[in-house]
C-alpha cells in the first residue's frame, strides 16, 4: 500500500551538482562568458542569473562574477539562450581540447 | 438531495467530473468525447466550477498538464478517445510511472486507418500495459458512479484510471441518470494529497534517470533502482482490486448502488454456458441469455466491469461450473485474437479449468450487434464443442 515513506513509488533526486554523474565529458560545445555583457557584473550588484535559474545541471553559480562549472556542465546551451544580454555563446569545445593538448606539450 | 436527470454519456462524464470537485481539466476535442470538455467549460465559465480550464493543442499536452497539475497536489480530470488515446500514449505510461491518480473519461472508438468515428475498444485496449487501471461501464449510471468511485481509488493507490464507456452506445444515448448530492460526494471523497510535497523548502528533481542498480546521489544519500518503482506498480496494482472492491462496497452504503464486485453477472446460477464480454454489450448478452434460457438452455453473462487489474481469480471462481464458455470482444490483438480471450484462457490455465472457449470478434467500427446474433453464435459454438480455434468474425458485410 501507498505510503509517504514508500521510496518506490515517487521517484526523486536532489538538486546538486553531479546529480546525473560527470556531465562534462557529454560537452561539445562550451558557453564562454563576456563579462563586460553580463548583467550582474555590468551593476556590480545580484541581479539576473537567469543563467543559473535555467542551467539543467546546476553547474552555474551566483556571483560577481558568475561561474560555470566546467566538470559538469554537459553544453547545451540553455543558458546561452535565455542570457536577455546575449552574454554566453557557444563555442565548439574541441579547439579547447586541442588547445589544452598544445599548452600541455609545450609544458612537457 | 440526489435527483434524476435524462441525459447522455458524455454529460454524465461531465457532471461527475464537476462533483469530485476537479480542480485542473486539460482535454482535446475528438469525436464522441467533445461534449465532454465542452459541458465542463461551460461549468468553469459560469463559475459553477471552481477549476482551471486549460486549452492546449494536442492530446499528448493535454495529458501533460494533467501530470503537471497533479503532480503539484491539484485533482484532475481529462477526456479522449481514439487517435487521441494513441496520442497520448507516451504521457499514459508516465502518468503510471509517476504514480499520479489522474482520471480520465473514454468514449471508446475505433482507430484508424480506415478513418472511422464510431465505436469498438480497440483503443482501450490497446493501452492495457500502460500501468492504468480500467474499468468498463455498462450505462451511464455507472459512468457516473464510476468516475467518483475513481476519484477515491485512484487517491488511495495512487494509480491513475480509465473510465471507459462506448462511444455513441453510451456517449451519445440519454437515458435516466440519478445525480448524486454533491454534500454527499464531498463527504465521500477525501480531499486529494499528493504522495511527493513538491513545494517544500529544499527543491527536487522529479522522476529522474533511476539506474538499473541503487546508487548514492551527490549527497551521499542512496536512490533505490528503476525495477524496484517497476515491481511496487505492480504489486500495487495487484492488490487494487481489494481497494476497487472497498471503495464499491462503500459507494453502496452512502449511494444505494453497491459496486462491490470485479466482474457483473447476469442469470449465472446454475449456468453451464457463460457468455462472456465487457461494457454495454453486456446488455445485448444478458438478451441473449433470457432468449436461450426460455429455450431450456442454461445460459448466463459474466463481464468485466474491471480489466486493469485484471480479475482472474474472481474470474476462474465465476467460471468454475462452466462448460463452455464464449467471449465476445470488440478489438482484436491481430495476429492472435481478441484481448479478453487470451486473459480468460491464462486465468482458467492456473485453475486448471478446461471449458470450450469460443472468441467472436464483433462490433468493430460500430458494426452493431444484435442479441441474436449473440445467442446464434452461443448455439454455433457449443454444437462446434468450441473445436475452432482461430477467433471467429461476427457482421462482416462483404
Ligand atoms: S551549457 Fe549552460 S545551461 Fe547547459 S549545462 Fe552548461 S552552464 Fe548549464
Ligand atoms: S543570464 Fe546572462 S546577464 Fe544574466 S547573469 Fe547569466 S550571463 Fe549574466
Amino acid at each position: 500500500m501507498a505510503s509517504k515513506k514508500d521510496q518506490f513509488i515517487s521517484a526523486c533526486a536532489t538538486l546538486a551538482k553531479g546529480e546525473a554523474g560527470n556531465t562534462g565529458e557529454w560537452r561539445a560545445k562550451r558557453p564562454i562568458i563576456d563579462l563586460s555583457k553580463c548583467t550582474p557584473c555590468k551593476k556590480q550588484k545580484d541581479t539576473c542569473y537567469l543563467c543559473w535559474l535555467y542551467c539543467p545541471d546546476g553547474t552555474v553559480k551566483r556571483g560577481i562574477p558568475i561561474e560555470i562549472d566546467l566538470q559538469y556542465c554537459k553544453g547545451c546551451g540553455v543558458c546561452a539562450q535565455v542570457c536577455p544580454t546575449k552574454a554566453i555563446r557557444m563555442e565548439v569545445e574541441e579547439q579547447f581540447v586541442l588547445s589544452e593538448c598544445v599548452i600541455q606539450e609545450e609544458v612537457e | 438531495m440526489s435527483k434524476v436527470q435524462i441525459i447522455n454519456g458524455n454529460e454524465t462524464a461531465a457532471m461527475g467530473a464537476k462533483l469530485c470537485r476537479v480542480q485542473v481539466i486539460a482535454a482535446y476535442p475528438i469525436t464522441p468525447q467533445s461534449k465532454i470538455p465542452e459541458t465542463l467549460v461551460k461549468y468553469v465559465e459560469s463559475g459553477e466550477l471552481a477549476a482551471e480550464f486549460i486549452r492546449v493543442e494536442s492530446e499528448h499536452s493535454a495529458l501533460t498538464v494533467c501530470i503537471s497539475a497533479s503532480t503539484v497536489g491539484a485533482r484532475v480530470f481529462t477526456a479522449t478517445a481514439a487517435n487521441g488515446l494513441a496520442y497520448m500514449h507516451e504521457q499514459l505510461h508516465w502518468a503510471a510511472g509517476a504514480r499520479l491518480p489522474i482520471v480520465m473519461a473514454l468514449a471508446n472508438r475505433g482507430l484508424g486507418a480506415p478513418w472511422t468515428i464510431f465505436n469498438d475498444m480497440q483503443d482501450s485496449i490497446s493501452q492495457r500495459d500502460t500501468g492504468w487501471m480500467q474499468v468498463y461501464c455498462r450505462d451511464n449510471q455507472e459512468i457516473m458512479d464510476s468516475i467518483i468511485m475513481a476519484y477515491k481509488i485512484c487517491e488511495q493507490l495512487h494509480v491513475p484510471m480509465m473510465v471507459c464507456f462506448d462511444g455513441f452506445v453510451l456517449s451519445h444515448t440519454v437515458m435516466p441518470v440519478e445525480i448524486p448530492d454533491q454534500k454527499q460526494v464531498d463527504a465521500f471523497l477525501p480531499s486529494y494529497v499528493p504522495h511527493l510535497q513538491v513545494d517544500g523548502p529544499e527543491p527536487i528533481n522529479i522522476n529522474p534517470v533511476m539506474l538499473a542498480d541503487p546508487r548514492a546521489n551527490a549527497q551521499g544519500v542512496s536512490c533505490p533502482s528503476y525495477m524496484g518503482f517497476r515491481m511496487r506498480l505492480q504489486e500495487t496494482l495487484e492488490s487494487a482490486g481489494d481497494v476497487i472492491l472497498n471503495v464499491g462496497r462503500e459507494f453502496g452504503e452512502v449511494f444505494g448502488r453497491s459496486y462491490e464486485c470485479l466482474l457483473w453477472k447476469y442469470r449465472t446460477e446454475g449456468a453451464d454456458t457463460i457468455l462472456l464480454t465487457m461494457g454495454s454489450l453486456a446488455n445485448e448478452a444478458s438478451l441473449a441469455v433470457d432468449a436461450l434460457r426460455e429455450k431450456g438452455w442454461k445460459a448466463g453473462v459474466v463481464a468485466l466491469r474491471v480489466f486493469r487489474p485484471f480479475p482472474a481469480a474472481t474470474l476462474r471462481q465465476a467460471l468454475s461450473k462452466a462448460k463452455h464458455v464464449v467471449i465476445f470482444d470488440k478489438n482484436i490483438s491481430y495476429g492472435n485474437e481478441g484481448a479478453t480471450c487470451t486473459e480468460t484462457k491464462a486465468a482458467l490455465f492456473e485453475g486448471g479449468l478446461r471449458p470450450t472457449i469460443t472468441n467472436y470478434i464483433v462490433g468493430l467500427g460500430g458494426k452493431n450487434v444484435a442479441a441474436a446474433d449473440l445467442e446464434a453464435a452461443t448455439i454455433k459454438s457449443v454444437e462446434q464443442k468450441g473445436q475452432v480455434s482461430t477467433p471467429q468474425w461476427i457482421g462482416v458485410a462483404v
